[in-house]
């Protein structure tokens, strides 16, 4: 889960991490409000989308008097914001962050991930703030710098050292600035089941103070039963309401562009039907994992959802029946097809425990845009040929 | 002969007494694994499916000289339960259970590893050693007694997998399910060398996925190590950036973990790497027949 980056901003000030002081708007009205209790003279207007580059697109505008705020607040709410990370489609503005201006004099980045090799966290700064690190890491990878911290000994002196060192910040009282700045960040980062944390840019301000400019989060959904305080910082409206509603019954669902719905259990098997539709000619309309108790009202719901999909041209149900029989999810598929109206020729591969039984039951059955499969390939093959009109 | 485990393995059952740790157990059981016994917490004493209850490892370990356990306990419990079977001087740890917090898993694998004690999982199918030993949640009927070593992040994909191989004839001799987390125990890296090793294993058949660099780390190790033929699949050539596809570590982060730097770095390796699962088995039959 994602979180904007106003939210993240509260956590950080709750651990100590320094930011500019802002705060958040849903009207031009209470935008105005706002800048008038933060006082000074020098505002700046962040769109909050979960999505990044929205200076570029236009969402993040400075604004030097309350008449300007009062405009700009009006100009960035409602707006459809398009970024390199929001897809053609942009993702609609509904809350803005006003935020006080700051005396910029550096620009670095700062960030925590998970390092999967290592299986600890790692601590990513650069003195390149301001750009996509995935794009720094491309051209100039010694310009990031990288201190893997190990939990069971939390962060000492020298991963605070490596970084200042690494960043080249040579001045004492900045070099310590800068450590308690990452150390908090590292505290929020493991006491919050974050996945990722990135500050871009991560400002030095002319009297030599570290200030979170922006602020980035990502949590791991595994864990966020223990951090109800974050659950309720979800926006749902951030979220695909396809996606959302296929949670709702257990089903993991993702949108593709191409043709053929899949319907699959298993996440690797859902990806290899999408990769082997892909290597017969045709094209994926979706990923979607039915997980391992397929019945008829999952299987309902996955047609449903698919369906919504006005690109499908044919559905591919791909199942291997492990401890769920296959004859079982056969009678599933045929009471799924009268509790949803499926107008697209439906392709069903039925493997594993019972198949046989399964194979005779969809056969009897005889639905007329029910077509029974042998094996996977068997089963793209006729899809892919399906979609075609073939 | 096999890897890790066989038909005298002794396992037990954390989370013995649970609807799903009773349900596979005895499953298990049926397969002709030799559980010995379970653990759940104020249920010591007890017996179950015919097994005795322990209240902890340590007691169920020193009664049952077991030496593997099958954890089927809660998400939030996983990290206490895989700690305290190294605790216990377990040998191998079998997680089954689906959505343990990251941070959890990490100091719970830190904590094995330096016990000495090997895992597999969380989030996995487990580990079957072919009409011997089934210690997980596969369905054992597919899994005829053969010389295909196989590893594989997804579950279904490994019976995918293992069907195509059986049904060209030939058989498995040990499946390993590791699982699709961002950390799990034992990997593609510590795996090979077990194939390697057995005599009974002539080719190993690998299945990845999209996230991390599991798959790169074995396509080093093998170009250096391993002399017996690996067929590769590798899930997600056609999954979008930066979506999660199902499982927590499948998924592309920047230009990193990709299906296709994969596929290339093991056949640069020497690998036998199939486009789609569906050749799996095709490509096991035509490195054997070599």
């Amino acid at each position: 889960m994602n979180i904007h980056e106003y939210q993240a901003k509260q956590i950080f000030q709750k651990y100590g991490v320094p930011t500019p002081r802002g705060i958040v708007a849903n009207t031009p009205d209470e935008a105005v409000a706002n800048a008038s209790e933060l006082g000074g003279n020098i505002w700046v207007v962040k769109a909050q989308i979960h999505a990044g580059g929205r200076g570029l697109g236009g969402g993040v505008k400075l604004a030097k008097s309350k008449e300007e705020v009062r405009q700009l607040a009006g100009e960035i709410l409602g707006m459809t914001l398009v970024t390199h990370q929001t897809g053609p489609e942009g993702k609609l503005v509904q809350k803005v962050y006003i935020e006080e201006g700051a005396d910029i004099k550096d620009e670095l980045y700062l960030g925590v991930v998970l390092d999967r090799a290592k299986e600890m966290p790692v601590i990513m700064a650069s003195t390149e703030g301001g750009m996509e690190i995935e794009k720094v890491a491309e051209k100039s990878p010694e310009k990031i710098i990288k201190v893997a911290v190990d939990p069971s000994i939390g962060f000492q002196g020298f991963h605070g050292r490596e970084l200042v060192f690494g960043l080249g910040i040579t001045d004492k009282n900045e070099q310590n600035k800068f450590i308690k700045f990452a150390k908090a960040l590292y505290n929020v980062y493991m006491e919050n089941d974050a996945e990722m944390i990135e500050i871009n840019p991560l400002i030095k301000t002319g009297s030599g103070d570290f200030l979170a400019l922006d602020g980035k989060m990502g949590f791991d959904d595994s864990a966020l039963g223990r951090h109800p305080d974050i659950e309720e910082m979800r926006d749902v409206s951030e979220e695909d309401p396809d996606e959302r509603e296929a949670g709702r019954y257990g089903l993991s669902y993702i949108a593709l562009d191409g043709e053929i719905g899949c319907m699959v259990n298993g996440a690797g098997l859902a990806m290899g039907t999408m990769d082997t539709i892909n290597y017969m000619g045709g094209t994926p309309a979706n990923f979607l994992d039915v997980g391992g108790k397929a019945n008829a009202e999952t299987v309902a719901k996955g047609f449903e959802i698919i369906l919504k999909n006005p690109n499908v041209k044919a559905i591919f149900v791909n199942i291997f029946g492990g401890i769920v029989r296959c004859d079982r999810i056969a009678n599933g598929i045929l009471e799924a097809t009268k509790m949803v109206d499926v107008h697209v020729p439906v392709i069903v591969r039925l493997d594993g425990t019972n198949a046989a039984e399964a194979a005779e039951i969809l056969k009897n059955a005889n639905i007329a845009n029910v077509i029974a499969a042998t094996d996977l390939a068997d089963g793209a093959a006729k899809a892919v040929a399906a979609a075609k009109g073939e | 002969m096999s890897i890790l485990v066989n038909k005298d393995t002794k396992v037990i059952v954390q989370g013995f007494t649970g609807s799903e740790g009773t349900f596979h157990a005895e499953q298990c059981m049926a397969y002709g694994t030799k559980i010995v016994g379970g653990v759940t917490p104020g249920k010591g004493g007890e017996v179950h499916l015919g097994k005795p209850v322990f209240n902890t490892v340590k007691e169920a370990v020193a009664t049952t000289g077991a030496t593997v356990s099958m954890v089927f306990v809660p998400p939030a419990f996983v990290a206490d339960a895989v700690m305290e079977a190294a605790d216990a001087g377990v040998e191998l740890a079998v997680i089954i259970t689906e959505g343990a917090p990251v941070r959890d898993m990490q100091a719970a694998k830190a904590y094995a590893v330096k016990h000495g004690m090997k895992t597999i999982g969380p989030n996995c199918p487990g580990i079957i050693t072919a009409e011997e030993c089934k210690i997980g949640i596969m369905p054992g009927m597919i899994f005829k007694k053969g010389n295909v070593g196989l590893i594989s992040k997804s579950g279904t994909l490994t019976y995918e997998g293992a069907n195509q191989v059986c049904k060209e004839g030939f058989g498995i001799s040990t499946a390993v399910g590791i699982g699709g987390d961002p950390i799990i125990g034992l990997s593609y890296k510590q795996l090979l060398p077990m194939f390697e090793a057995d005599p009974q294993t002539e080719a190993i058949v690998m299945i990845g996925e999209i996230g991390g660099d599991l798959e790169i780390q074995a396509a080093k190790y093998i170009k250096d190590h391993i002399t017996k033929p690996v067929v590769a699949f590798i899930a997600g050539q056609t999954a979008p950036k930066g979506k999660r596809m199902g499982h927590a570590g499948a998924i592309v982060s920047g230009s990193a973990g990709t299906a296709k730097e994969k596929m290339d770095a093991l056949e640069a390796a020497g690998v036998r790497v199939v486009v789609s699962p569906a050749e799996i088995g095709k490509a096991v039959k035509e490195v054997l027949s070599k």
